[in-house]
């Protein structure tokens, strides 16, 4: 009987040994998808050299800064529209305040173009569906690298789908038009990221972890709002 | 029992001494909050001034940050975080060459951003900080005339030589954090050896992998 006991432990102790094992094998808890991942990202970094890249330096180079500016500012009004709807969803009332105050006031003084509400100091909430969902306590899910799209996790990929079946653009019954819009906003969105990326070149030993961990880090910030419990102390 | 009571009476002594010497030096140092507002406005005054900086001359542009900027960092620290806990399996030789291949390498990283300065205005928030503290935060913000504000955080702490930033946080990404997990991947796979050799490349112009 007692031996069947230690046997047992014995047996235990081996499977926890081995468990161990593969955990200092696995390249990391929150990118378990690391090899697709990896080779997603492969594919996003020649189609942003040959396609995005290009196309936003166009872009920067034609468009007048006041217009991007504006175009800027038309994405971030409707942005902060569902800022607001998130950060109720999340009971943070006066943040929502903040973002329907800001979107009645660009939309309606300025047609969205421009951005008075900032001149007056109302901040942006900056809330998404995807930090909804991280307060509701669902868990964040692997790390997706998704080509064009970027850096993002199962929680925050199924709150960019929420976001999109939602958004008003995909309401616009004309197809060219809601293209172009569409299309618009991506390249908004990367010429925003080209100082970003372009120190993530020079700084990054692995420009896909360094993305990641910059990308992991920055979302843990937002869902905390800017609050994040200190980690685990490492030693110095 | 007399004799441990002068002692003891010597030790409050001492230490009474020992708190008065750090509050005098720490009156005499600039306070945190002061030291980053005047360092960054000098340097800001010094790039928008210089028309060398403003076309990109890499060589005067690397010569500000060194006399203005980098001896207000403590590289030593920053390092020694970033590696965490291989730090200690580290000779000091390897710590040594550690150090001087991470400072060029966010040298040159930030000697290439800080030509992109144009219009952007800092903001300096309120220092929470309470008498004694040799570790505080700085907080500001880069603001972007049509973009939405850029929190950039400076983790410093108290050092014979004034305060010293010992990590950067721009909109919540820590750095010293980032590279941590680079270090540890790059020490996991070939060492501390490995991880020298591939700074020591990068900082040579290699692209990432």
């Amino acid at each position: 009987m007692r031996r069947g006991a230690s046997a047992a432990l014995r047996l235990c102790a081996a499977v926890a040994a081995a468990a161990l094992a593969g955990c200092a094998t696995v390249p990391s808890q929150v990118d378990p998808l690391e090899p697709a991942n990896r080779a997603m990202f492969e594919v996003h970094e020649v189609a942003d050299k040959y396609v995005m890249k290009p196309v936003v330096e166009v872009y920067t180079t034609v468009v007048p800064k006041l217009v991007r500016t504006g175009v800027s500012n038309f994405f971030n009004n409707i942005d902060d529209l569902f800022s607001g709807i998130n950060a109720l969803l999340q009971g943070k009332p006066d943040k929502a305040g903040d973002d329907f105050g800001r979107v009645l006031l660009n939309t309606f003084v300025m047609g969205g173009i421009f951005d008075p509400a900032s001149d007056l100091g109302i901040e942006r909430g900056g809330e998404d569906f995807g930090q909804t969902f991280g307060v509701w306590g669902f868990p964040q899910g692997p790390y997706l690298f998704v080509p064009v799209i970027g850096p993002t996790t199962v929680r925050d990929g199924t709150g960019l789908l929420v976001r999109i079946y939602a958004g008003p653009v995909g309401f616009i019954g004309d197809v060219p038009t809601r293209n172009a819009l569409y299309g618009i906003g991506a390249v908004d969105i990367r010429a925003q990221a080209s100082d970003a990326l372009s120190i993530a070149d020079t700084a990054a030993l692995d420009k896909y972890r360094f993305i990641r961990n910059a990308y992991l880090q920055r979302r843990q910030y937002l869902l905390h709002d800017g609050k994040v419990p200190p980690e685990k102390e490492e030693d110095e | 029992m007399m004799q441990s009571m002068r002692y003891l009476r010597q030790g409050a002594v001492a230490l009474v001494a020992l708190a008065l010497c750090t509050a005098a030096l720490a009156q005499g140092q600039e306070a945190p909050d002061a030291m980053v507002k005047r360092v960054s406005q000098d340097v800001i005054a010094t790039i928008k001034a210089d028309p060398l900086v403003q076309a990109g001359d890499q060589a005067r542009i690397r010569e500000v940050m060194e006399t203005k900027l980098l001896p207000h960092f403590d590289f030593a620290r920053m390092t020694a975080l970033a590696m965490g806990r291989n730090w200690r399996a580290a000779t000091p030789e390897q710590q040594k060459r550690l150090i001087d291949e991470f400072r060029t390498l966010l040298v040159r990283t930030y000697s290439g951003a800080l030509n992109k300065y144009r219009d952007e205005t800092i903001e300096y928030k309120p220092l929470r900080m309470n008498p004694g503290d040799t570790d505080v935060t700085v907080r500001t913000a880069v603001v972007k005339p049509g973009g939405t504000p850029v929190q950039i955080d400076y983790s410093m702490s108290q050092t014979p030589s004034g305060w010293k930033s010992y990590d950067v946080i721009v909109g919540g990404v820590s750095l010293v954090t980032n590279y941590r997990d680079e270090f540890n991947e790059q020490i996991r796979s070939g060492g501390v050896d490995g991880l020298l050799k591939t700074l020591a490349d990068k900082n040579k112009g290699a692209p990432a992998k």
